[in-house]
């Protein structure tokens, strides 16, 4: 088994706070892997870690087989990682194909000085990438035509795809998301989830979520971490991880079992 | 021209076809009249002013636009200025602040990074040829005002030419500069460190006349010199004929004008072509990206430093060409031009025209030129001659002479400023010509309306593109 992502004992602390305490992770190659936990376990500050947008205080993040510590953001992305945020982060102002375009920054190879002189390698460049982010539009899901409203116009639900497609501009090996199914409808997340399952199985993309619907993470999760308070407690298949005790007792508190038995 | 059909009135909508081209061009041709029959009327030149505006927004073919704007711009102006020059400066002064204004565009309404302190890369591109274009390097090591002017100057006139890219080029050097430090910067911050920047280059044009005297200090650097006009134009047969045709004497001075008004043009010209292909490319979509949300574009592999530096540096660089010209227009160059109020102008003009619209803020450019130089100033010269005469203020019986000249407008520059921002603000916060981006979000309404349209029974789309 490959591993793609590799964590090795990753600290994060904000002033006394430890927010990420000594985690490893690890992630295979094609794997559809979450993380979970209870709000305000670390998860995100795990992902902002991992992407390059906090640096870690103590540990090493390997990235195929690189580290990738001190590295800027945009590198990571470069090199094959993308995400999408907890609270979409879409340019709200921009049309929803230029969102995609951005994605594919790392990808589009034209230059200031073709775009100023119009070369036909700019044109052919920029010819190719429209394309791109307009199949990539429809992959998501997303009717055509969509593409030149402005995203902040868009419903929430699809908001979220758009993030996923400017993610997948990039054309990452690795995609993070964050919380990608929080405030949509049943039907939605159910569409949604299809969604993350053809990353993997068409596109070849390791996927890793940080999820909160646990019908969504044990139904798509080959391995689950735990995380609690800044550390993984438990690591495992989604069998192993239901019935972890200390799983069940970081959800629903320490004397869980006692207090349901007392409100009976 | 999409953005101009849907905001087409009933009243642009005359101008639409064949007949509405006609119109258009008998609205030229009318001004033009106008303007021949008293060149020095500021009324015919507002009208004018008014008819490039209408032009820009009459729903016709760009070409068609474009034709009536350059029969305008290329043929009547020039003509028109053989008899009044002052209509040349005008066309001039409005050239130069608009690729100013451009460049501050690029760097706050692309970018959105507040920069108050831009007219600093203009001193730097016309301290640069004052500095070598005049005697200043002889001058060296006397102090200011000590010392006579000669009949020679150290570097050949025509050098004027190679100092055009130097400008550039060191404009945006100091525009990567400045970008270094203030890259963490966000808002307000920015605008501080910005306008602190702005300042220091003003007080250092002030303050350099010694040890050695760069700048010469508040006195000014003068005569700069001015580039050398090819044969044919100075050709006394080219300048009677001219002569004649104005009903006054033409001279080299006023071939002057003709050339610095040609050349601002091109240089506004060639500076709308790059903004607009900046905008639609890979970085300008960084930049409105960067503007948008840092977090996010950078997660997506948006470079932050060099995107933000590439801002700086390249909307520095189009007020860099522009310094090395008026240098050579004004041929003199002192610290007053560069002050904090000439940097807020240039950012009225942008807001005034619309953020990060480029026919906008040529517009706004135009509008606060037009108010500076031409119409306060006219109208101040009016209430003079009214104030020699013995006439009454109609209404109130006090006679014109003795009304305060505290009242003259050109006083009110800045009061007439304000009152436009905040009026602007109130009815229209997205600028004359909003931009694109802008004109989008407010018609969420409409967008809407496709949006649900287009919605409508698509369930599970991902499912159908299975295959």
């Amino acid at each position: 088994m490959s591993v793609i992502l590799e964590l090795n004992k990753v600290t994060k602390r904000f002033g006394g706070l430890v927010a990420v305490n000594a985690v490893d992770l690890r992630i295979a190659t094609g794997s559809i892997s979450s993380v979970i936990g209870p709000n305000g376990a670390g998860k995100t500050t795990i992902f902002n870690t991992i992407t390059g947008i906090y640096r870690p205080d103590e540990g090493d993040i390997r990235f195929d087989g690189q580290t990738i510590v001190g590295m800027r953001p945009d590198r990571i992305t470069a090199q094959g990682m993308c995400r999408t945020f907890q609270n979409i982060r879409l340019f709200h102002n921009m049309t929803v194909l230029e969102n995609i375009l951005v994605g594919a920054h790392t990808k589009t190879p034209s230059t200031a000085w073709g775009a100023v002189l119009r070369t036909r390698q700019f044109k052919r460049a920029e010819e190719e990438a429209r394309q791109e982010a307009q199949r990539l539009l429809l992959y998501v899901g997303l009717p055509r035509g969509l593409g030149d409203q402005l995203a902040r116009n868009l419903p929430y639900g699809q908001q979220r795809r758009v993030e996923i497609a400017r993610a997948l501009a990039s054309k990452p090996k690795l995609i993070l998301l964050d919380e990608p199914t929080a405030g949509m409808n049943p039907q939605e997340t159910e569409s949604a989830t299809r969604l993350f399952r053809k990353l993997r199985d068409d596109l070849g993309i390791t996927v890793v979520l940080i999820e909160h619907d646990m019908k969504v993470v044990m139904g798509i999760s080959e391995r689950i971490s735990v995380i609690d308070y800044g550390q993984k407690i438990a690591e495992g298949t989604p069998a192993e991880v239901r019935t972890d005790q200390r799983v069940i007792e970081a959800y629903l508190g320490r004397h869980a079992e006692s207090t349901i038995i007392s409100m009976h | 021209m999409s953005a101009h059909a849907t905001s087409t009135n009933r009243f642009l909508r005359i101008f639409g076809g064949p007949f509405g081209a006609l119109l258009a061009l008998l609205y030229a041709v009318g001004v033009t009249y106008l303007l021949t029959l008293d060149p020095r009327s500021l009324l015919a030149r507002l009208l004018l002013f008014s008819a490039l505006a209408l032009i820009y927004f009459i729903p016709q073919r760009p070409a068609v636009k474009f034709l009536l704007g350059a029969l305008l711009v290329l043929m009547v102006v020039p003509a028109v200025g053989l008899r009044n020059p002052f209509l040349l400066e005008i066309g001039f002064q409005v050239a130069v602040f608009a690729t100013l204004a451009l460049g501050l565009n690029v760097v706050v309404g692309f970018a959105g990074l507040l920069d108050l302190g831009y007219i600093a890369f203009f001193a730097v591109g016309a301290y640069l040829w004052a500095f070598f274009g005049s005697q200043q390097i002889w001058h060296i090591d006397e102090p200011p005002g000590t010392f006579t002017v000669y009949a020679t100057f150290p570097f050949p006139a025509w050098w004027f030419w190679l100092f055009i890219p130097l400008g550039i080029l060191a404009a945006a050097g100091m525009g990567i500069i400045l970008g270094f430090p203030v890259l963490r910067l966000r808002g307000d911050y920015l605008a501080i460190v910005t306008l602190g920047f702005g300042e220091v280059i003003r007080v250092l044009a002030n303050n350099l006349d010694k040890p050695i005297n760069l700048t010469n200090g508040p006195q000014g650097i003068t005569p700069i010199q001015r580039p050398p006009l090819p044969e044919f134009l100075t050709n006394p047969a080219l300048l009677a004929t001219l002569s004649q045709w104005a009903g006054r004497p033409i001279n080299a001075n006023d071939i002057y004008g003709f050339f610095f008004y040609f050349l601002g043009l091109l240089i506004l010209g060639v500076t709308i072509i790059i903004a607009r292909r900046l905008d639609r490319s890979k970085l300008g979509r960084s930049w409105t990206a960067i503007r948008e949300d840092d977090v996010a574009a950078v997660a997506m592999g948006v470079p932050l430093r060099r995107t933000k530096l590439t801002a700086f540096a390249i909307g520095a660089a189009f007020s860099g060409a522009m310094g090395v010209l008026y240098a050579a227009n004004r041929t003199f160059v002192s610290p007053e031009t560069f002050s904090l109020t000439a940097s807020i102008s240039i950012l009225v003009m942008v807001i005034l025209g619309g953020l990060g619209s480029i026919p906008g803020v040529v517009m706004g450019a135009a509008v606060v030129t037009l108010l500076n130089i031409d119409i306060l100033q006219s109208l101040s010269l009016q209430l003079s001659s009214l104030r020699q005469g013995a006439d009454s203020i109609p209404l109130l019986g006090i006679p014109w002479k003795n009304l305060p000249t505290q009242l003259d407008p050109a006083r009110y520059q800045r009061f007439f400023f304000g009152l436009l921002l905040i009026l602007m603000m109130i009815f229209r916060p997205e600028g004359m010509v909003p931009a694109e981006r802008a004109r989008l979000e407010l018609h969420e309404d409409e967008g809407e309306a496709i949006l649900n349209a287009e919605i409508e029974g698509d369930i599970a789309p991902d499912e159908k593109l299975a295959d």
